[in-house]
């Protein structure tokens, strides 16, 4: 880590950044549309995957619906179960986390929190969400072309991906899945470059890497990893792209399509497997790590403490961020790759526990003797603790390569995915609007409804995919559409899945309220002020709320210490702001001076 | 107050959920109860972690709210607690995946007397081939399938000459006899399932997987596919009858008698076989 040298009077090393000139707007058109502030990209990513993410809700409410109570809507047949489930899927992990965790709240808080003007490459940073619109436009339009979206299941496994037995899979539905899949990833590669880059390059003087939020070093290390994860999603995609439209054979090999021979020879369909979770993999991270940063920040300022053990934090974010390129093929245990990879792959998926409970551990001696608000942001902060820890722990049975033998592909894979990856990020996610909603315009959303969001949601949550992995115990596989035949199902267990979709009504339903209060309190939300959560980030700090195109007026703001100098003793308040000059702390100054 | 105690009563909840709930896995009626018992020490030691952590962080919420007056402590880390919770942590991820490595090399490793026996799922049906007196199963080619010689048997290699093809049908194996599935599809990727058995493998098309166990008690059982596999995959079912020895010789018999594979034809071209 460098050192800058700081004493009581603030003396700070020599400007290393040159102050940048900024694409100023000259229209309504280039301020709000086609804007250059990473601000409003930000706001348009966001709205765009939230956006996306309604659909993708709808699309789990009719999948629940029909698991709920089979044959009750005749519309829901299993070609259209199975694109639904698929579209959710590829939409909730791609469309919406990706875009929102990385597209969103990273450019929103990157420039803002390491004290930079903007992203470093404004224009790209546009090229990047456009982009993205185009990706999310191309998928949408699959609901609309003949044959429908692809029901390949999100995984997209070949042959079966782009054979006839499939929804799609001779029609349009697979190839525009493909190919927005592949505009994606040119969009976010535009937006993943400007993220590292901007961070490494363009942070304010005296902000070290060592004193950074943890916010920003988990964008930092999810972009990091996604540009180097999602050129493997990026081949596999042409590779099967050519398999269905040229009839190339990577993954096809000498094979029958409902009795009738196929000319093609010498593919691997395992490859696509290895390719896809080598993607794979590292983008439940990709997801994790920037919600793992996020809540370490909503826990320190809202417990008033100091986030515990800081530099632990960072390796093991970046440990994290390593191994989860080597423990790819956990997901593939059952598939017919060679057994003796079992033994790495458990191992090394075992060891990534280790990291991730540390960070566990930390949050909750981040509350230890803090003085704990229980505001919106921290109750969500609390209830992504319970439902991480719950998701995490049932990863390792899955982990564990002969215990994911009888659970794999039922559906305690489905209620372990959606807890650790679906609903703990999710809850950041709500958390950190509401958080951060006050700094984007000004105003407070409203803490009943907000309150009434967390319980619903949180507790709602729990109680769909908690019980959801005793089906999978007992045995029934994911992806049927259709138990009522299975004889060793007990009726009982319809009436746990009917009572897991009245659940899901609700917990959709209750999403309407969130919405409401976004635009409700755009308007009639309490002002907020520059600071109300009395935090020390640079983002708070702001001269104007919300900030304007260029973020910090005349002066780029200098920083002074780590970023969670809460409650230090013998200050008169109980934080002390990055850019505030003084004392670095009581006692040892040596460790994030 | 309420939120700590809503945070106990999540935790406690999931604990008398665990112990009362009546969806839990179906009778064994494999060899794999080392397998089941992973999962149960894993259980023991996940749901430890689980109430632990919850009721220390309901305990921080309750203890450390916010109240006039209260400052928190300002401690950026501590190496002795941080290192002793990680080598803590370490010893208990041991604890679990030590086990689950020794049952896994169980797991594949097939034992010697285990009898070859072939499982082949296509676009939505489950077949089966079973080696005759021989006990060699013959090598197959998907290039070779034809509505006369649906699993593609290759009829040169002379082993395919007992062998018992079952089309779309019931597969009957003896009681406590160590079984070799290997595993074969022609078109998509299936999944060979039966819950009572706990062992699961893909069928690849392009290469054949395997795997082994040994059935432990009669009846009968549901076969599944758990790899999607297109629209038909949830009735893609199949039915695995675990008989007595002598029940299934007496099968085995009948069947072999009206063996598919010998009654078709050796193919125009190339030599002929002697039988």
């Amino acid at each position: 880590m460098v050192d800058v040298p700081l004493g009581p009077t603030g003396v700070i090393a020599a400007p290393d950044v040159e102050d940048v000139e900024l694409y100023h707007p000259h229209s309504w058109l280039t301020k709000y549309v086609f804007s250059q502030d990473a601000k409003v990209i930000a706001i348009q990513y966001s709205f765009v995957a939230l956006s996306v993410g309604l659909i993708a809700l709808v699309l789990s409410w009719l999948m629940r619906l029909q698991l709920g109570f089979p044959g009750v809507f005749s519309f829901i047949d299993a070609n259209a179960y199975y694109q639904f489930i698929t579209m959710h899927g590829m939409m909730m992990v791609v469309y919406v986390l990706t875009a929102l965790f990385l597209g969103g709240f990273g450019n929103y808080l990157i420039p803002l929190m390491v004290g930079a003007r903007d992203m470093v490459f404004p224009y790209v940073n546009m090229l990047s969400f456009w982009i993205y619109l185009l990706a999310v436009l191309i998928l949408v339009a699959s609901f609309f072309v003949p044959g429908g979206p692809t029901g390949a299941g999100w995984t997209l496994y070949p042959p079966q991906a782009i054979l006839s037995g499939t929804p799609g899979g001779q029609d349009w539905g697979i190839i525009l899945m493909l190919v927005s899949l592949m505009t994606f990833i040119i969009g976010f590669t535009m937006g993943g470059l400007n993220y590292v880059v901007t961070v490494l390059q363009a942070r304010a003087r005296g902000m070290t890497l060592m004193r950074m939020p943890l916010t920003v070093w988990g964008i930092f290390t999810a972009s990091f990893m996604a540009l180097l994860a999602f050129p493997a999603l990026f081949v596999g995609a042409v590779m099967m792209l050519f398999d269905r439209v040229l009839g190339t054979s990577f993954f096809m090999p000498v094979m029958v399509e409902m009795g009738q021979p196929l000319d093609r020879n010498g593919g691997s369909p395992l490859l696509f497997q290895h390719l896809f979770w080598f993607f794979g993999h590292p983008e439940v991270y990709i997801v994790a790590l920037p919600a793992f940063g996020i809540v370490s920040d909503l826990i320190s300022t809202h417990a008033r403490r100091n986030i515990f053990g800081y530099r632990m934090m960072v390796w093991a974010l970046l440990a994290i961020g390593a191994l989860s390129f080597i423990v790819w093929a956990h997901h593939m245990y059952v598939s017919g790759m060679n057994p003796y990879f079992g033994f790495f792959f458990a191992t090394t998926t075992l060891i990534i526990a280790v990291p991730t409970a540390i960070k566990v551990y930390n949050w909750i001696l981040t509350l230890w003797r803090g003085d704990i608000h229980l505001t919106v942001p921290m109750l969500f902060a609390l209830a992504f603790i319970v439902t991480f820890v719950n998701g995490g722990l049932t990863g390792l049975f899955l982990g564990n390569v002969v215990v994911d033998v009888p659970l794999s592909d039922t559906m305690f894979v489905v209620a372990h995915f959606h807890m650790v990856m679906g609903v703990a990020p999710i809850l950041v996610i709500f958390g950190a609007i509401y958080h951060w909603y006050p700094k984007v315009t000004g105003r407070m959303l409203n803490d009943p409804l907000g309150k009434l969001h967390f319980w619903v949601t949180f507790l709602g949550a729990y109680a769909i995919f908690f019980p959801m992995h005793y089906l999978g115990l007992m045995g029934i596989p994911r992806r049927y559409h259709d138990i009522a035949d299975m004889a060793f199902v007990p009726p009982s267990a319809h009436a746990l899945n009917a009572f897991i979709t009245i659940v899901a009504l609700i917990v959709g339903a209750t999403q309407l309220v969130f919405v409401f209060n976004l635009f409700w309190s755009l308007r009639h939300g309490k002002p907020a002020g520059g600071n109300p959560w009395r935090a020390t980030t640079l983002e708070w700090q702001t001269p104007e709320t919300p900030p304007p195109h260029g973020n910090w007026g005349k002066d780029l703001p200098v920083v002074y210490r780590w970023a969670y100098d809460y409650s230090v003793p013998g200050a008169d308040q109980d934080f002390l702001a990055q850019s505030q000059p003084g004392p670095t702390r009581a006692g040892s100054g040596s460790i994030h001076g | 107050m309420a939120v700590a105690l809503i945070l106990v009563l999540v935790a406690v909840g999931s604990v008398v959920f665990h112990l009362v709930s009546p969806w839990w896995w179906t009778p064994i009626a494999s060899n794999w109860r080392y397998i089941d018992n992973t999962i149960i020490i894993t259980f023991w030691i996940t749901g430890a972690v689980f109430v632990a952590v919850i009721f220390f962080m309901a305990y921080c919420v309750y203890r450390f709210r916010h109240q006039a007056g209260r400052r928190a402590h300002y401690e950026p880390e501590n190496k002795r607690l941080e290192w002793w919770l990680t080598i803590v942590t370490g010893v208990g991820v041991a604890a679990m995946l030590a086990p689950g490595l020794f049952v896994w090399r169980q797991f594949i490793t097939v034992p010697e007397d285990a009898t070859d026996i072939e499982i082949f799922g296509q676009q939505w049906q489950w077949s089966f081939r079973l080696p005759g007196p021989d006990g060699q199963l013959a090598a197959s080619d998907a290039r070779l399938i034809s509505p006369d010689n649906p699993l593609g048997l290759n009829r040169e290699d002379p082993k395919s000459q007992d062998d018992i093809v079952i089309e779309g049908g019931e597969l009957h194996l003896p009681v406590n006899k160590p079984v070799k599935a290997l595993l074969r599809s022609p078109d998509v990727l299936h999944d060979f399932y039966v819950p009572e058995f706990r062992a699961k493998m893909d069928l690849v098309p392009g290469q054949i997987s395997y795997i082994w166990f040994t059935p432990i008690r009669t009846g009968t059982f549901e076969i599944l596919c758990a790899e999607l596999c297109g629209v038909g995959h949830p009735q893609m079912r199949g039915k695995v009858i675990v008989q007595e020895e002598s029940e299934y010789q007496a099968w085995l018999q009948d069947k072999a008698s009206k063996s598919f594979a010998r009654l078709l034809p050796a193919p125009k071209t190339g030599a002929s076989m002697p039988d």
